[in-house]
């Protein structure tokens, strides 16, 4: 990078908040992807929207790619300068700027941390659903950017769901308004839906303004084990179909189980083929009246055990199996591969049952778990980076994966994004028009192609 | 170092909110998993070992929050502060460290007659002189924060003071080891004295073997495993001659240091044996709570509790020094916001890093006075060192009491 641009750039936000030295741009070349690394050409920590603007335009300008990054935990490589140029780290831009209880909104800016928002407005009685499995570390706009997920999905929806208005810087840094607190708003194309999981290649949010919700006023935790996996994932489908949607529906595989209980001793007993963790919220009345029809259904699918959390304590309890499952599961090995293809619900007991059969037949290790509820699973492919030959089975497993996802209508990722990671599958699944629909919207909004080059397609 | 620590790392980000330094800088270079990052690709020989690397792995705490928080098991502290052991091999100590760890600390003696004219100056007077002329500011600004930090020592160390015996009160229920730390001894003699009132009541009776020298930690911090290595086989010796049920330390640092003897010394099974034994007083006591609980009197206070990283991150004990100080009556326990961030002490990080120190140092006590408590409770040397430093500046209402010297002080006599 040349020496008078490099000076501009710190012109801009200053001399701390600029990287150039070799050692610090080494550690800004991964997030959370395996096997993915590229390092940039400058990492620059902007303190305002207005200095994003002038980062934006002067890079632009220059012919210098950017990439976004929040707090680097992208599954698909987003986060990543495959083409080197410029990160811009918006983790300094984190304050909670309203919260306005007369409409239910919070703004913020991009660099808040989910879990921050949630104890800010939990703290009044109001409620920001989305809960992605980052939520500690990840910032809202890297979740509105890959429109993260969570456990709560199946009744409370994604972060899509919850965004109403924001402010996006364009490459070039024009400032792009779209949406606002109005409940209805169909003046023009909906951009603000356009931006969300646009993953960072349209433009970069610099303020984002979201719905709010009354906290639930009560819950209920259940922890249910089944001998047969098939039971299991026919009691998800059977818990929908009952009318009855809980907020949270999770599972865990054998693979899962066996690793659970083998490092946290949380006391599976190991003929159990499946394990549900079910969470329902809302009125006192009706989550126990939800909790009550749950139980009959579990039990008309032979479930060998089911327990029902009497404290905040032990429902944190109850929760431990699912919320030690990755870890237990990447412990195993050096390297981890959590992927996110994602089915109709209805779907769940045969993509499960695939995954099985295409783990034994590529001679993998893959545990799954995830949020049936919603049909987001996330077969993990537990392996060692440096066994070339297992890394290559392991892709060849996913790609099958991927393709039995769409074929049973559903999708190569219902939350991490395409990224890098996903590229070559995204054909597949939206086809010629749908590539040439996304390209003729990417060069509409960035007609250098320098935002966040090289993902999506 | 095994590599295969470092390549379990799988870069999810889960230690970065729980990253003192990170919280403060935001940066990569200054979180656990940038740190994993800059070790491996020294290790790949994509990096060199130089002032920068050097500068980006020294800022690391070693407080272990990252252990805590990370799912796959990775311990990115231990892996630099093993990394610098390492490095530090190759080049051998510079002179001054050399000094301090090897000539200094494991020799009791000469340790505690280093700190003799610091007791006299304080006793005469002179540190007052010395302050209010700020003659301090000739000196490197290391000295005159060293020199800020100390509070009023006691006359005597308590390793002098201490008999070797201590018998049980009442029927005797076991024998246990005190491990004595050195800056217990010598700074905070009144919590040790607390700590072995509190054993013998119980019904221990309490051997402090007066030629222990100190557990190794500092050694640590200086990335010199050798040092270790010798304090633990001579520590392992003497506890060893004993009869003992436990081996007990009211110091979190050398709690932590001594449950890795046998890490330190791999094959030897009686270093192993030792670790086994050891607690930190809050563990023994609580096993004791009920007992314990009939003899404590009221104490009408507002109290808050710091987790020490070397007690909640280095030994995951956490629930016992809570559910201890649930047992004194009408006594008040309001938690802070991150009970178990650090508080910037971390050893000789103040004194080392003092900037960052101060940062850090800054948001714990922020997080202490919003609880509104007139005591800060905690268990370890450096922590109540840094901020009784930090409280008596700012809001000298607000005590920094160790946990052992409440509950003594709610003993009934």
């Amino acid at each position: 990078m040349e020496a008078s641009f490099i000076k501009e750039l710190q012109g801009i936000v200053g001399k701390e908040h600029l990287l150039t030295d070799r050692e610090s741009l080494a550690v800004y070349g991964y997030d959370a992807t395996p096997e993915l690394e590229s390092a940039p050409g400058a990492v620059l920590l902007p303190g305002s929207g207005e200095e994003m603007a002038r980062i934006m335009a002067l890079c632009y300008g220059n012919g210098v790619p950017l990439t976004p990054r929040g707090s680097g935990t992208n599954l698909s490589g987003g986060s990543i300068a495959i083409s080197g140029g410029v990160v811009m780290q918006t983790s300094r831009l984190n304050r909670i700027l309203e919260i306005d209880q007369e409409n239910l909104t919070a703004t913020v800016e991009p660099g808040v941390i989910t879990s921050t928002l949630h104890k800010r407005v939990e703290a009044i009685g109001l409620f920001y659903p989305p809960d992605p499995g980052s939520m500690n570390i990840s910032t809202m706009g890297g979740n509105v950017a890959e429109n993260a997920g969570g456990l709560r999905g199946l009744k409370y929806g994604v972060t899509a769901d919850y965004v109403m208005g924001l402010k996006t810087i364009l490459p070039h840094g024009e400032l792009l308004r779209s949406g606002g607190k109005a409940v209805k708003d169909v003046a023009g194309y909906n951009l603000t839906q356009l931006l969300i999981s646009s993953e960072g290649t349209l433009g970069v949010f610099s303020e984002i303004t979201v719905k709010l919700v009354p906290k639930p006023r009560s819950k209920k935790t259940m922890l249910v084990h089944f001998p047969e996996m098939e039971q299991a994932a026919l009691t998800v489908s059977a818990i929908i179909a009952a009318r009855i949607i809980p907020a949270t529906l999770e599972f865990l595989d054998k693979v899962t189980i066996r690793c659970v209980e083998d490092y946290a001793h949380v006391g599976l007993p190991l003929d159990v083929d499946a394990v549900l963790l079910i969470e329902v919220d809302g009125h006192p009345a009706e989550v126990e009246e939800d909790a009550a029809g749950i139980r009959v259904i579990c039990e008309k699918h032979r479930c060998s055990f089911f327990q029902t959390a009497a404290t905040p304590e032990e429902a944190l309890k109850l929760a431990t199996a699912r919320r030690v499952a990755l870890s237990s599961l990447a412990r195993l090995k050096p390297t981890t591969i959590l992927e996110d293809a994602t089915v109709p619900r209805s779907c769940i007991a045969p993509m499960l049952k695939f995954i099985q059969e295409t783990a034994k037949k590529y001679d993998l290790t893959i545990g799954t778990f995830g949020h049936a509820g919603d049909g987001n699973l996330h077969p993990t492919c537990l392996t060692d980076e440096r066994d070339h030959e297992e890394i290559r089975r392991a892709h060849l497993a996913f790609s099958e994966i991927f393709d039995k996802a769409i074929q049973m209508g559903g999708t190569i990722t219902g939350e991490h994004g395409v990224g890098i990671a996903k590229k070559p599958y995204l054909p597949r699944l939206v086809g010629e028009a749908g590539l040439r629909v996304m390209r003729g919207i990417k060069g509409g909004f960035d007609p250098k192609g320098l935002l966040n080059p090289g993902k999506i397609f | 170092m095994e590599y295969v620590e470092l390549l379990n790392c799988m870069r999810c980000g889960m230690c970065l909110p729980h990253c003192p330094t990170y919280k403060e800088t935001f940066l990569e270079t200054a979180s656990p998993r940038g740190r994993v990052a800059l070790v491996r690709k020294i290790q790949d020989g994509d990096l060199e070992v130089n002032e920068r690397t050097l500068e980006f792995l020294t800022l690391c705490l070693d407080c272990q929050a990252c252990a805590t928080a990370c799912p796959c098991g990775v311990n990115a502290g231990e892996l630099v502060a093993e990394f610098k052991c390492e490095e530090k091999e190759k080049g051998g100590l510079s002179f001054m460290e050399e000094l301090i760890l090897r000539k200094l600390v494991p020799h009791p003696d000469r340790l505690e007659s280093a700190m003799l004219p610091l007791r006299l100056y304080q006793k005469t007077g002179l540190q007052r002189l010395v302050r209010t002329l700020g003659i301090l500011k000739m000196f490197p600004p290391a000295l005159e924060r060293m020199e800020g930090l100390l509070p009023p020592l006691p006359a005597r160390p308590l390793r002098k003071s201490l008999q070797e015996v201590t018998p049980a009160v009442g029927e005797e229920k076991g024998t246990v080891g005190f491990f004595l730390g050195c800056v217990m001894s010598l700074i905070f003699s009144e919590a040790s004295h607390a700590t072995v009132r509190l054993l013998s009541t119980l019904g221990y009776k309490v051997i402090t073997p007066k030629s222990q020298k100190c557990c190794g930690a500092p050694n640590m911090l200086g990335s010199d495993l050798e040092g270790v290595r010798r304090m633990a086989l001579f520590n392992v010796e003497l506890f060893g001659s004993h009869d003992l049920d436990f081996i007990v330390t009211d110091c979190g640092g050398c709690g932590a240091e001594l449950k890795k003897y046998g890490r330190h010394l791999p094959g030897d099974k009686s270093s192993a044996e030792f670790s086994a034994k050891v607690r930190d007083i809050s563990e023994l006591l609580a096993l004791h709570a009920d007992e314990l609980k009939e003899k404590l009197k009221p104490l009408p206070r507002k109290v808050t509790w710091h987790d020490a990283c070397h007690i909640a991150h280095c030994q995951g004990i956490r629930q016992q020094p809570r559910a201890l100080l649930a047992l004194i009556p009408q006594l008040e326990v309001s938690e802070m916001n991150d009970p178990d961030t650090c508080c910037g002490s971390g050893g000789t990080y103040n004194i080392a890093q003092p900037e960052m120190s101060d940062r850090i140092l800054k948001r714990k006590v922020d997080s202490i006075l919003a609880t509104g408590a007139d005591y800060l409770v905690t268990a370890n040397p450096g922590c109540l060192l840094q901020l009784k430093k930090a409280l008596s500046e700012t809001t000298p209402k607000v005590k920094v009491v160790h946990l052992t010297e409440l509950l003594s002080e709610s003993l009934v006599a």
